[in-house]
């Protein structure tokens, strides 16, 4: 592989790591039957903690764990509603998004004033020449969400949970608990997807700045058919497209700039035709369980 | 007395969400009192701020109305920004390009028409994808907000580009194309008016005719609809063509009544506000006015918050995410739509 092709690779796996963090979180709070649209909301909360915490401390560490923390504290104003006063999800999972954008644009004006020096935050390491900490940690995630749903106890409640909650609640599974866990673990993913954004792809934080990632991470779980390895195919697929739209920009190709940008949305878009209607989600998705 | 409910509800629901976010902002450090004191200021203070709020209440009011007859039948049109922008976009080609010396009396209801028209369509997309493809009008109307966004910088930055090339905007509009600011005020339009009468006419076709029947039938059990010989894929299409024109012709009322060309970042998520102000009017059409007034408000007092608290003008996006959380988890139990 020459070093073109090699920085190319890189940049595939760059991009698509968020993506398959966060569809990982996804992926487990809708076989748990919650369906999270607010993981777009969570991902910029991640995103804004690991900024703020990283240039405050400086600690790489620090600010990865306090995204995560942030994301699964979002998650649960999101499972409150959704699972304690059965609101709708997809209407709890927009205001979720709304919430964030105005939340972290406030906290990004009042800590970070424009007149201020811009700051950088510190970034995460390589482990080895080219391997950052985040690949691992995507890498590690869709192996241990997969062997979690396939062959642990909780892992199949969690699943039996999604398909009929009311069989798996006589059956003694306990129903609520398993949801606010994988909805938690849902939004964890997504603030450690939001710290991959400020300290691995960008450097700051930019308000908006997850631009739909959040939506293109669930489409992949429902192209993916809810299968772990076809979800990081899907992930790598969208990681290439981007890298793929960024080399064509620096190569100065002649395409205007917002339609370069356009991309990633189209090319979800007409995945999504072509596979959405074959997959068959888990039944008890979106509805809400009362015991 | 149902309708005594279906007003206090709201109403709590906007004063927790307000009496929260003041909690968060004392917990900034903010001075709150001096906040909500010059967000009310900003909002009504004296003529000119209430003609701000009037002229911003439009575009909630309309996308509030597509909104909250899509949710009625059961489809999740998140799509309300693209809509608007695709529409604002038509009427701009339209008018500065396609027919700009037309005379007024075909140009103005042209441009309304089309972007109503596109708007339409763009909302179709989403329906042609679920009816043919199955795909979730959640993603799809999500996905094509962002589409219709850069789309509208790219025409603005390329193909409609003023004629001097100096700004990303598009030319002005002709004086045929513009709607007519009412006599005495500064920026209200004419555009209010069919803003205050498609309230009514929604509330008529949603509660007085069978096509209302049918939506609301679907919305409430596509199986049962389907069992009494309705369509509910006929009924996705219908609505969220309805829905997406709603929208469309909030954005060429926005560039023919307000700014009088096209250009990026037109909307200040309208069509994200606009779903707060569905879910406020607990998807009454004739409910929609107050929401889409209170929502216009904040966003009006929002700049004035800003200047005089520090506040930023961002947070009022926190009370409108809170009053949608309220609104979904304490004042519309499921089982009421």
């Amino acid at each position: 592989m020459d070093g073109a092709m090699f920085a190319f690779a890189l940049s595939v796996l760059r991009l698509s790591t968020p993506l398959g963090i966060a569809a990982m979180g996804e992926l487990v709070a809708e076989r748990a039957g919650v369906l999270n649209i607010g993981i777009e909301g969570m991902m910029l909360g991640g995103a804004f903690a690991a900024y703020a915490v990283a240039t405050a401390s400086g600690s790489v560490l620090l600010a990865i764990c306090v995204a995560g923390l942030s994301g699964a504290i979002l998650a649960s104003v999101f499972a409150f509603f959704v699972l304690e006063r059965r609101a709708d999800p997809i209407v709890c999972g927009t205001a979720l998004n709304i919430f964030a954008l105005g939340a972290t644009g406030t906290a990004n004006r009042w800590l970070f004033p424009p007149d201020v020096v811009f700051q950088t935050a510190p970034q995460a390491m390589d482990l080895l020449p080219g391997v950052n900490a985040f690949a691992v940690l995507a890498i590690v995630l869709v192996i241990a969400v997969a062997y979690f749903l396939n062959s642990t106890r909780t892992g199949l409640e969690i699943r039996a949970v999604g398909e009929r909650a009311e069989a798996a609640h006589s059956q003694g599974v306990p129903v609520m608990r398993l949801r606010w866990m994988s909805t938690l673990f849902g939004g964890l993913c997504a603030g450690l997807a939001g710290a991959a954004l400020v300290l691995w792809i960008s450097d700051s934080f930019v308000e908006g700045m997850t631009s739909g990632r959040g939506f293109i991470a669930l489409s992949l779980v429902l192209f993916g058919g809810y299968r772990p390895l076809r979800i990081v195919a899907g992930a790598l697929l969208f990681g290439g497209a981007s890298a793929l739209q960024f080399r064509l920009q620096a190569l100065g190709v002649d395409l205007p700039y917002n339609l370069l940008l356009m991309t990633p949305y189209v090319l979800t878009l007409i995945v999504l035709a072509l596979f959405a209607g074959r997959v068959r989600a888990p039944a008890d998705l979106a509805k809400p369980f009362q015991s | 007395m149902s309708w005594i409910r279906a007003t206090l509800q709201p109403l709590a629901a906007v004063f927790v969400a307000l009496a929260l976010s003041g909690v968060l902002l004392a917990m900034l450090g903010a001075d709150v009192g001096l906040a909500f004191g010059a967000l009310l200021g900003g909002a009504f203070g004296d003529a000119l701020a209430f003609e701000n709020t009037l002229v911003r209440a439009v575009p909630l009011l309309l996308v509030g109305l597509g909104i909250s007859c899509a949710f009625r039948c059961g489809i999740w049109n998140i799509g309300g920004e693209g809509q608007l922008y695709i529409g604002a976009l038509a009427a701009t080609v339209l008018s500065t390009r396609l027919l700009s010396d037309a005379p007024g009396w075909i140009l103005l209801p042209l441009t309304l028409g089309s972007g109503a028209l596109a708007g339409g369509l763009w909302g179709g997309i989403a329906a042609a994808l679920k009816v043919g493809r199955g795909v979730s009008e959640v993603l799809s109307t999500i996905l094509l907000n962002f589409i219709a966004v850069l789309g509208v910088a790219y025409a603005v930055q390329g193909p409609l580009q003023e004629f001097s090339n100096a700004y990303p905007q598009s030319d002005s509009f002709p004086e045929a194309a513009r709607l007519a600011l009412f006599p005495g005020t500064h920026r209200v339009h004419t555009g209010l008016i069919p803003a205050l009468l498609l309230p009514g006419l929604l509330w008529m076709l949603m509660f007085r005719s069978a096509a209302g029947l049918r939506l609301r039938a679907v919305g409430l059990s596509p199986e049962a609809a389907r069992y009494a010989g309705i369509s509910p894929e006929r009924e996705t299409i219908r609505v969220l063509l309805l829905s997406g024109a709603f929208a469309g012709l909030a954005g060429a009322i926005e560039v023919s009544g307000v700014t009088g060309r096209l250009f990026e970042n037109l909307s200040s998520g309208y069509g994200f506000t606009a779903i707060a102000v569905a879910l406020l009017a607990r998807l009454h059409p004739v409910g929609v006015i107050p929401a889409a007034l209170f929502f216009a408000a904040l966003a009006s007092g929002s700049g004035a918050m800003q200047r005089v608290a520090g506040v930023p003008s961002v947070t009022v996006q926190v009370i409108e995410a809170l009053v949608i959380f309220l609104s979904a988890g304490f004042a519309l139990p499921r089982s009421e739509r």
